[in-house]
């Protein structure tokens, strides 16, 4: 199978006008020794084969089992009319609204994506998406060190582990410090700011489910004229204080929760906001308004200075394509629940996890209960987690992130519930659990 | 002026609001699932609960079908429009992919693995198809886009440089002056130094200035090839035996790779690091600007410092490899853009190494065969040859390439790349891909023709185009001098 429209008149046709007899001719560029050398690939398959081909890959797969992961990533209520507007074919096939006359779809929708994240954050300034909320985040402790001139950053145990990873891999190369100030119990210590420090960097809720003081946090940074970076969960901004209004210089998250499937970790977007003095060391695209030659309102791609196309080797980032289309289709999504349905999100899959919580205490399970959680939170168990997990799915269930042995934690798995988990996916998850440990 | 189109007759619509000023308290277009009661901010305690809701539209789910659609009517995309975008590959996208995609989008990336075998091997074929296809020996699937694998290889690089202790030594990075500008600013985010590098009268790099600007200090050389004026650089043999003498290493940036699928293979070519854009080779839809995916291949020596994890295979089983010794680290969080990886292998699949090979085939052969048809309508073209799957035209002297550009919206069809590359003039850059019709190439150039002779007749006509487009041309100063970046609600 393949897409080709050419007819074989149609190559010889463009061959005599072009003014060679073989296509091959066209490749004369190429030295001989690079030209068409043995390359080991299947051949082709109509499209029948192919979808068979596929369905036998996707049935090695176990998926609508009840699920209890979260990390970062989760299932939420996805009503099929976002998921249809959003796969469009004029903003799935569009390209970047570099011609913005023909592009005001996009544009307006983005700028719309802009309006609600600075609604959901406090802050005033989003741009149009980013890749993710790791690669969002460290590009906010780049930004920070570029806007303060200093050279440290200081990031909390709390953040997600893989974002405490691709901060390293950003700031390594050019030298900027990365120090991690740990966890006092389930949550952030005050770190230790001073006058190097660009920023400092922690999670709420923090990786393991709890809710962080950001005031405390704030002002630590602050006094010592750090910036503070709030990594944010969107789905819980709906019912959470905004971080720009407790003081946040810049908010960073993963934008999956908001209304992306969770696709095996992406594509979903991550979204990055700063305050109004920070607009111009922002990275990446930002949509602003304007009028056209009659004063009728359009949107544009602004403040370009600050990027690769126009400033190369001197630009903030080095960001070319975001993640537009899974950022439009948080847009869509925010606009379908409004304000009172992301409320219900948020709100269910708090009770959703304090009820489990109690259960599998009732049940004997240790569940760290001594700081406030959101969604997500700690069991401790005989079983390891890795092991926990695996007879988790042994039972058909998919549940327990085993939390990583740099937070000191033992035999911890992290358990997640939102307003789509049923009293019945509990059940399962209390008798199998039970089976588990009862077992040790 | 009555030859004009129609104003905004082509799309629906003229006035679209935003979404908050349909917004009506009370309307709702969806109810998540209510199963429990209970007071939260009792749970969560009232300091951290916010006092005021985000201002969210609130609309029904018609009002939300409406809106959206009527945005849809406002934008082009290839399913409408021919882009002929120069170094993006606008190639058309094939549904069957979307199909794919959809079959995936329930898996956890934090699954026990046993639960997600089909994915991960999935995902172990398509790495392996994409070093046989690139001729390296290992890749990473985790960059999200074109400049995160470019990111992804430049630090690989300085890793390796680092390893042999030539951290401090090696500080500058060559690139073309025809490169994209996505090449010098990843340089800069490693923290190299950037030093251009002139192309000769044939469109190529220039040999001597090339071999003059090596030297112990030069850590990489970043290459397009076929380049952004749509030149194979025939010297590439010379050019990378000349860096490795030098200890150099080789990063090819795979934008132009639909000149060579299946027919050459950068590995043979002596780069040691090669990204490739899968939304442009291999037809994952750009989305109005992403997300893309760019996976990176690297030759055995710098397989050490790979980000991971990789997908391995150990007793029959798949797993992610965390067993990178000298890893850069994570480039990202989970598994890069699964979805977009599952389009690419449902591609590369569908077509096989003969359909692969057919794509640079004819993206060369309608490249070429543009070429020529704009030649006829009166365009000139920058270094006039046999180009591969794209080339570097400008208007005759007189006009401006942003007024014509302005002018073909009005005939529905997407403007070309402009201005881009930096060295040539006015510069337009076009790239028809494989999937256009010869009758479409027809058009397209019949439409250049007749804009150039519509200006003749009506001198105002260019610099006032576009005329038939939902908004007219936009102020673009006035959005850079006061962003206005955020819709404020009027006073309650």
């Amino acid at each position: 199978m393949d897409y080709l429209p050419h007819t074989l008149e149609d190559i010889e046709k463009a061959l005599r006008t072009v003014g060679v007899r073989d296509v091959e001719d066209l490749f004369s560029d190429i030295p001989k020794a690079l030209s068409n050398p043995e390359i080991n690939l299947p051949s082709g398959m109509d499209e029948d084969t192919l979808l068979r081909h596929l369905k036998e890959l996707q049935n090695q797969n176990s998926t609508d089992q009840p699920c209890f992961l979260g990390g970062g990533i989760r299932h939420h209520f996805f009503p099929s009319v976002t998921q249809q507007l959003a796969s469009k074919p004029e903003f799935l096939t569009a390209y970047t609204a570099y011609q913005p006359e023909v592009s005001q779809g996009l544009l307006q929708a983005t700028f719309e994506y802009q309006t609600m994240m600075s609604e959901l954050t406090g802050l005033p300034i989003s741009n149009a998406s980013m890749y993710d909320g790791a690669t969002a985040t460290a590009e906010a402790a780049l930004l920070a060190a570029r806007a303060t001139n200093r050279s440290k950053v200081l990031v909390s145990r709390g953040i997600h582990p893989e974002t405490l990873e691709v901060l390293k891999t950003y700031l390594t190369p050019l030298k900027i410090s990365l120090e991690v100030f740990e966890l006092d119990g389930l949550t952030s210590s005050i770190p230790f700011v001073d006058k190097d420090t660009a920023c400092v960097i922690a999670q709420n809720p923090n990786f393991l489910g709890y809710l962080e003081s950001v005031p405390n946090l704030v002002e630590a940074s602050h006094k010592m004229g750090a910036l503070y970076v709030a990594v944010s969960d969107p789905v819980a901004l709906g019912i959470l204080k905004p971080p720009g209004s407790q003081g946040a210089d810049i908010v960073t998250g993963d934008g999956q929760t908001l209304g992306n499937p969770v696709n095996f970790g992406g594509p979903s977007f991550g979204f990055l906001l700063v305050s109004e003095r920070l607009v111009r060391q922002m990275p990446g695209r930002v949509v602003g308004e304007t009028v056209d030659t009659e004063g009728q309102r359009g949107f544009v791609l602004t403040l370009q200075a600050r990027e690769q196309h126009i400033r190369r080797g001197k630009a903030k980032s080095n960001i070319c394509s975001n993640h537009q289309l899974t950022a439009l289709m948080a847009t869509i999504n925010l606009a379908a629940l409004g304000p009172q349905g992301l409320q219900e999100i948020a709100e269910q899959s708090v009770l959703a996890a304090h009820e489990l919580a109690d259960k599998l205490s009732r049940v004997g399970i240790t569940v760290r209960q001594e700081s406030t959680f959101f969604n997500e939170f700690l069991i401790e168990t005989e079983t390891s987690p890795l092991k926990l997990r695996q007879e988790f799915s042994l039972r058909g269930i998919s549940a327990g992130i085993p939390v990583p042995q740099t937070f000191n934690f033992g035999n911890a798995s992290i358990l997640a519930a939102t307003e789509l988990t049923t009293k019945e996916d509990i059940d399962a998850l209390l008798k199998a659990i039970t089976e588990i440990e009862l077992s040790k | 002026m009555k030859t004009l189109p129609q104003k905004r007759s082509n799309f629906a619509g003229n006035y679209v609001p935003l979404i908050f000023e349909r917004s009506r308290p009370g309307r709702r277009a969806s109810r998540p699932p209510i199963r429990r009661t209970g007071n939260v901010s009792a749970l969560l305690g009232t300091d951290n609960v916010r006092q005021t809701p985000p201002r969210l539209p609130e609309v029904s789910e018609l009002d939300l079908v409406r809106h959206y659609t009527a945005l849809a009517h406002r934008q082009m995309s290839i399913d409408g429009n021919p882009y002929f975008l120069g170094s993006c590959t606008m190639k058309y996208n094939p549904k069957v992919n979307e199909e794919a995609a959809r079959m995936f989008t329930k898996l956890h990336p934090y699954q026990d693995p046993r639960e997600t075998q089909g994915a991960l091997r999935l995902l172990f074929n398509l790495q392996t198809s994409l070093a046989e296809l690139t001729g390296m020996n290992a890749v990473t699937l985790q960059p999200a886009a074109g400049a995160h694998g470019e990111l992804t290889g430049m630090l690989m690089i300085k890793a390796y440089h680092q390893s042999n202790g030539e951290e401090d030594q090696r500080r500058v990075v060559l690139v073309p002056d025809s490169a994209h500008g996505t090449n010098p600013a990843t340089a800069t985010m490693v923290g190299y130094e950037v030093e251009e590098i002139p192309t000769d009268i044939n469109g190529e790099v220039d040999v001597d200035h090339f071999l003059s600007a090596l030297g112990p200090h030069v850590a990489a050389i970043m290459l397009t090839n076929p380049n952004t004026v749509g030149i194979f650089e025939t010297k590439i043999m010379e050019l990378s035996k000349a860096a490795h003498s030098f200890g150099a290493q080789l990063y090819y940036d795979g934008a132009n790779a639909n000149a060579i699928v299946g027919r050459a293979r950068p590995g043979d070519m002596g780069f040691d690091v090669v990204h490739l854009n899968l939304h442009k080779t291999f037809t994952t839809p750009h989305g109005g600007g992403g997300p893309g995916a760019g996976p990176v291949g690297v030759k055995r020596h710098l397989k050490d410092f790979l980000p991971t994890p990789l997908i391995g295979k150990e007793d029959g089983q798949f797993t992610a490899d965390y067993s990178v010794p000298q890893s850069i680290g994570r480039m990202r969080s989970f598994y890069g853009n699964f979805g977009n990886l599952v389009r690419a292998y449902t591609y590369i699949r569908a077509l096989g190494k003969e359909g692969l090979r057919g794509v640079s085939t004819m993206a060369v052969l309608n490249a070429n065969y543009l070429r020529v048809k704009l030649v006829e309508a009166g365009y000139e073209i920058a270094f006039d040859r046999i180009n591969m799957h794209e080339f570097v035209a400008r208007p005759p002297s007189g006009f401006k390439t942003i007024d014509i550009a302005k002018a073909m919206l009005d005939y529905g069809i997407h403007p070309m790349t402009v201005y881009f590359p930096l060295i040539v003039k006015e510069a337009m850059m076009l790239e028809p891909t494989e999937t256009e019709s010869i009758e479409s190439i027809d058009r397209y150039a019949e439409i250049m023709g007749n804009i150039l002779r519509e200006a003749d007749a009506d001198p105002d006509y260019l610099s006032t185009a576009p005329h038939a487009t939902p908004v007219l041309r936009l102020d673009e100063v006035r959005a850079a001098r006061h962003p206005k970046l955020r819709h404020t609600f009027p006073p309650q």
